[in-house]
């Protein structure tokens, strides 16, 4: 069949992309304009732009993509997506690249939005809403103690003019805001996370 | 006009004593003047930003968003969702927009909501509250309402990227969306023409894990603020606003700046030129004071 044969050709790591990753099966519509490359607030800071990993992971090479630090690197701002000629929802798939390679325990390590995600997420699960205290000793402490204590005295006066403004309340550390139905939200999440995991597809 | 309503997210930022809780205050305060009543979905939950890719996934991240929306549907059927935070409601939207286009998301999507005892249409309207402004009400009717116009005040129209992107408020540009500025003149004030950072990007949550860089972003949208002659810079984001705002001492610290800028909302910006007073405008939660809406306010 002529689709047997295309795919045959395509390589694994693009079908593994289309597969696994949110959004993946758009990688194939990229044209290399680079439209998207000039857009990235943050692009003079990291080793790849979208435009050259898609171009990266039509050529297969799985490993620098995914230990790529450049989906780390993406602020959301959707200027890739209002400006792309064909449409891809680039943000999406960074994002969907950042998440497969976490899963697969091949992002960069300590790499810092990686770290700060994982709070952010494990944060707002706990009890359904973001605790900003909790949140932010978190991000002072994320990279060791005495490193954290350095970073929070830095962020002191900050955060003494967010408490006198109302804006940061130090009670949030004995418990703060949460839902109430803690129970069936545990719940949602943890199917959510059974069907998404049932549907990875293995490769390697 | 009559009073309308709405489904209401209101969000993490905006909790009380959370970094947006003078937004909460000042959106209250605008919405009682031109009568809009905000049922806040009950319990709703946080939707992760756009930070909660990494952790979080596809499916998990789209459920959260899912049933908050299953709330809306039960609690206030038929009525538009709003949200206040460009984060929130882009999370929300997209959920909606890819659960309707997407059949087999919607399934799986159900599926993990019935485990909390829900289900999700996702048939409501995912709005952001600067949307409901000029669509529903219309810059004639808002102007109405003005009882102190903000007179002599130059102001800076920062729309930020995800009120403006990848959505928008229809009929407007990516580029140069000027919305902003119409509601800066409608309250009496003075936009800055062609403000050139208008639509950059603040670093979002990349403020929290990379500090340096996204101040470098910031830096520059304070800076061409300040060449526009501003007095200071409204926002609809409580992202850009506690980035812009918070860490220009941080800035002038290591840029050898002398940054002093006022960052406010627009619902601060509409309740002062409604009359209203500090407290109701959310003023008191500034960290830099726009002493002019101070002094108006008064
Ligand atoms: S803008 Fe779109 S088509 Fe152009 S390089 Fe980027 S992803 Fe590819
Ligand atoms: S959303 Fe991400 S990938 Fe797109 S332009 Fe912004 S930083 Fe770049
Ligand atoms: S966008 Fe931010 S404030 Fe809004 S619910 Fe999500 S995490 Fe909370
Ligand atoms: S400007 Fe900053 S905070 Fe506002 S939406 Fe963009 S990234 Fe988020």
């Amino acid at each position: 069949m002529a689709s047997d044969a295309i795919n045959y050709y395509r390589n694994n790591f693009l079908k593994e992309v289309e597969a696994n990753v949110e959004e993946g099966a758009w990688v194939k519509m990229c044209m290399q304009c680079g439209v998207c490359a000039g857009s990235c607030p943050l692009g003079n800071a990291w080793e790849h732009t979208p435009q050259k990993i898609f171009m990266m992971i039509r050529a297969g090479k799985r490993d620098e993509v995914l230990s790529s630090d450049a989906m780390w690197m993406c602020t959301s701002c959707y200027n890739c997506i209002a400006r792309c000629p064909r449409e891809l929802p680039i943000t999406h798939i960074m994002h969907g690249l950042a998440n497969y390679a976490h899963r697969l325990g091949l992002a960069p390590k300590n790499q810092p939005t990686r770290k700060f995600a994982t709070m952010f997420w494990n944060n707002l699960t706990k009890k359904g809403r973001v605790n900003e205290l909790k949140l932010g000793i978190a991000l002072y402490f994320m990279n060791g103690l005495v490193n954290g204590i350095k970073v929070a005295i830095k962020a002191m006066p900050l955060g003494m003019s967010m408490m006198k403004t109302k804006r940061l309340s130090p009670m949030e550390i004995l418990g703060g805001h949460g839902i109430k139905d803690t129970s069936g939200f545990h719940a949602i999440l943890k199917k959510a996370r059974e069907i998404e995991d049932a549907k990875m597809k293995k490769f390697d | 006009m009559a009073k309308k309503e709405y489904s209401f997210y209101p969000g993490c930022s905006s909790q009380k004593a959370a970094s947006g809780s003078n937004y909460q205050t000042s959106v209250e305060t605008m919405c009682d003047v031109l009568d809009i009543q905000l049922n806040t979905i009950p319990d709703w939950n946080c939707c992760a930003a756009s930070i909660g890719y990494a952790e979080g996934g596809e499916l998990p991240r789209l459920a959260l968003s899912a049933r908050n929306m299953a709330l809306s549907e039960q609690a206030s059927p038929g009525q538009d969702i709003v949200a206040t935070c460009a984060a929130c409601w882009l999370a929300t939207r997209e959920t909606k927009e890819r659960l309707n286009a997407d059949e087999e998301l919607m399934k799986e999507t159900n599926e993990a909501l019935a485990a909390g005892g829900l289900t999700v249409k996702a048939d409501q309207n995912v709005r952001h509250m600067a949307e409901v402004l000029i669509e529903d009400f219309g810059f004639d009717e808002l102007g109405k309402h003005v009882k102190k116009p903000l007179e002599g005040i130059k102001i800076a129209g920062y729309v930020g990227c995800q009120t403006n992107r990848p959505f928008g408020i229809d009929g407007e540009s990516f580029e140069n969306p000027k919305y902003l500025d119409k509601l800066v003149e409608t309250m009496g004030a003075e936009p800055v023409e062609n403000y050139d950072k208008k639509v950059s990007c603040c670093g979002g949550a990349l403020a929290f894990s990379e500090p340096e860089k996204s101040q470098a972003l910031i830096k520059d949208i304070i800076e061409a603020a300040y060449d526009g002659g501003a007095d200071m810079i409204v926002t609809p984001c409580p992202v850009c606003q506690l980035n812009v705002e918070a860490y220009q001492n941080d800035i002038n610290a290591k840029y050898k700046t002398k940054f002093n800028m006022p960052v406010v909302y627009y619902s601060t910006l509409m309740s002062v030129a409604y009359g209203k007073d500090r407290k109701q405008s959310g003023l008191d939660g500034q960290i830099i004071t726009p002493k002019q809406l101070e002094e108006i306010a008064k």
